[in-house]
Formats: structure tokens, sequence, C-alpha cells
């Protein structure tokens, strides 16, 4: 059964208001050299089928369902 | 008499508010149009209220915009039947595709609830006609989300297009970083579709719209649709 892990992340270009406030929490308590904090989100499915056809499947709800185009960006990792 | 139909996803919150003002404020017909139903014929217009469809969970309004209801209130909007979007509903209508933009946190990622002011920048939808441009309301916030976002040159159009419909104020209608409460990029609280009959907003008209809520303003979005319709 192919599984997939699918990363959804903020476009470079938003700001990440989460992230940044990590980021300030990280450098009170002494880390310093943390000099940017980015969150997302992470995704594991179970797909029934070929590996291909979880490919294309994949691609098709990280793009129409688990990321919003408008701010956010997204990666897909498939193995059998 | 107008009948105003309010959709209620599961995890909807301000559905009988919105009603309630329909109905028992202005006087009309109100009818409540669970999210399964496809049916939305006799309606005049369609609210999508406040809340917390489906919990937010994955993204806000993200799960809700699949909802069977959707199609029927995209084709609503289509044929040009007025459609208002607020806070959740706002969010609903943009992943839907119906009005521009996305919603990050809020800038100092706390959940908001509090009164804000908005200035009325267009009366050309049906949810602001007969207002005044320049108008102050005030109106409360209650979202966790709701840091109005475009790319720069997406947000030069909009504004190029007339449709920024709302904008975070003063209560003297000026501009001021502080009075941004969640970040949205040009202070943007509500816009409108390319047709200016769909019409979203963070702020809750129908969260104010008695004086003994503290503010009546919202009641004039309401009378708005009202006064649109009847002009038909």
């Amino acid at each position: 059964m192919p599984k997939a892990r699918v990363y959804v992340t903020l476009k470079k270009s938003v700001f990440d208001p989460q992230g940044k406030t990590i980021q300030d929490a990280l450098r009170s308590m002494g880390y310093s050299d943390v000099e940017d904090v980015r969150q997302g989100k992470y995704f594991e499915l179970a797909l029934a089928g070929s590996l291909d056809a979880a490919r294309a499947r994949i691609e098709e709800i990280a793009r129409r369902v688990l990321s919003n185009p408008v701010i956010e960006s997204f990666r897909v990792e498939v193995e059998p | 008499m107008m009948t105003i139909g309010v959709v209620v996803f599961p995890g909807s919150n301000s559905d009988h508010d919105a009603y309630h003002v329909a109905k028992h404020v202005c006087g009309q017909n109100a009818r409540f149009v669970w999210h399964k139903d496809e049916d939305v014929s006799g309606l005049d217009a369609l609210i999508l209220p406040g809340g917390f469809a489906y919990g937010d969970y994955l993204r806000t309004g993200a799960i809700a915009r699949f909802s069977p209801v959707m199609k029927s209130v995209a084709e609503f909007a289509r044929r040009g039947g007025p459609v208002l979007g607020i806070c959740n509903g706002f969010q609903v209508l943009q992943e839907a595709g119906l009005l521009p933009g996305a919603m990050l946190r809020n800038r100092g990622v706390k959940f908001l609830s509090q009164p804000v002011h908005v200035r009325v920048e267009r009366v050309d939808t049906p949810f602001t006609c007969g207002l005044t441009a320049g108008d102050v309301l005030t109106m409360p916030i209650a979202h966790g989300e709701g840091n109005f976002y475009l790319p720069d040159a997406e947000l030069d159009r909009l504004e190029a297009e007339g449709r920024v419909v709302f904008r975070y104020t003063q209560r003297d209608g000026r501009l001021a970083e502080a009075a941004n409460p969640n970040g949205s990029a040009r202070a943007i609280a509500g816009v409108c579709n390319e047709g200016r009959n769909v019409v979203g907003l963070m702020p809750h008209p129908e969260r104010a719209a008695e004086p003994e809520l503290g503010s009546a303003d919202g009641r004039k979005l309401f009378e708005a649709v009202i006064r649109a319709l009847v002009s038909v």
C-alpha cells in the first residue's frame, strides 16, 4: 500500500505569525542563533492502488484540499 | 417581504444571531439551510454565518467549502444573488474561490474578541447600498485568523477595481496601525467579488444590530440588502 508524506508550508513571501512567535520564544530562552522559524503542516496518507496512481492522487489532494494556493505551497513524497 | 437564507454548517455559531436579526429585528422571512441541503430556491439572499465550521480543522473554511450546499451557493452567486459571508463565512467563501484572498493567523497570534471600527469604502454592493462612503461602523470581531492576505500586485488590482468594501480605522475614520487589530494587508476588513454581489467581512454585523448590544450599526447591512432587493 503506497504511503505518502505531504509537507505544507507558508510561501516564503508570506509572514508567519506563529513561526515568529516561536522564534521570539526561542531567543528569549537563550537560543540566540535561531534566525528564522517557519511553522507548517505534515500529513501521512496511505492509499490503495498502484504507486503511480497514488502519486497522481496525492498531488491532486494536496493541491485541492490540504493546501491553500493563495498562501501555501506543498511538497509530496510517495513510497511503496 | 424578503426571505433570507442562513447556511448552517456543523460548527456554525452565529447562525441564530443572523436569523434573529433578519427575522425579528428587520421583520423579514428567514430560513436555515443545512449544509447538506442543496435547495436554495425561494431565497432572496444568503448569509454564511460565523463560527467554526468543521472545527476549522485543516484550515478555516477548508472542509466546509466542499459541503453540498456550496455548489448551490456558487450557482446563486453566479446568477447575481446577494451573498454575505461573516467571519468564518467569509473564510469559507475565500476557500471556495468566491472571494479573494486568504486569512493568516492574527499578527499577534491571539484570538481577538473586541469591538472595532470599520470605514465603509464602497456603497455599490447590496450590503452597503444606501450607506455613505466614509461612514464608520462599530461592530465586534471574534477570530484567530483574520489577517487578510494577498500578494501586493493582487492587492493593487483589488483596490483598482474598487473591491475593498470595509477597512479597519479609528473611530474618526482615519487609518492607524493600532486600529488594524489583526495586521490585515491595507487594513482590509471586507471585500467583494467582481460581480459585487458577494461580500465578506470579518466583523459581526449580526452581533451589533440592536442598541442593547452596544451598537446597532450592523443592522445597516441587513437593511441595505433588503433595500437592494426591493429596488431590483
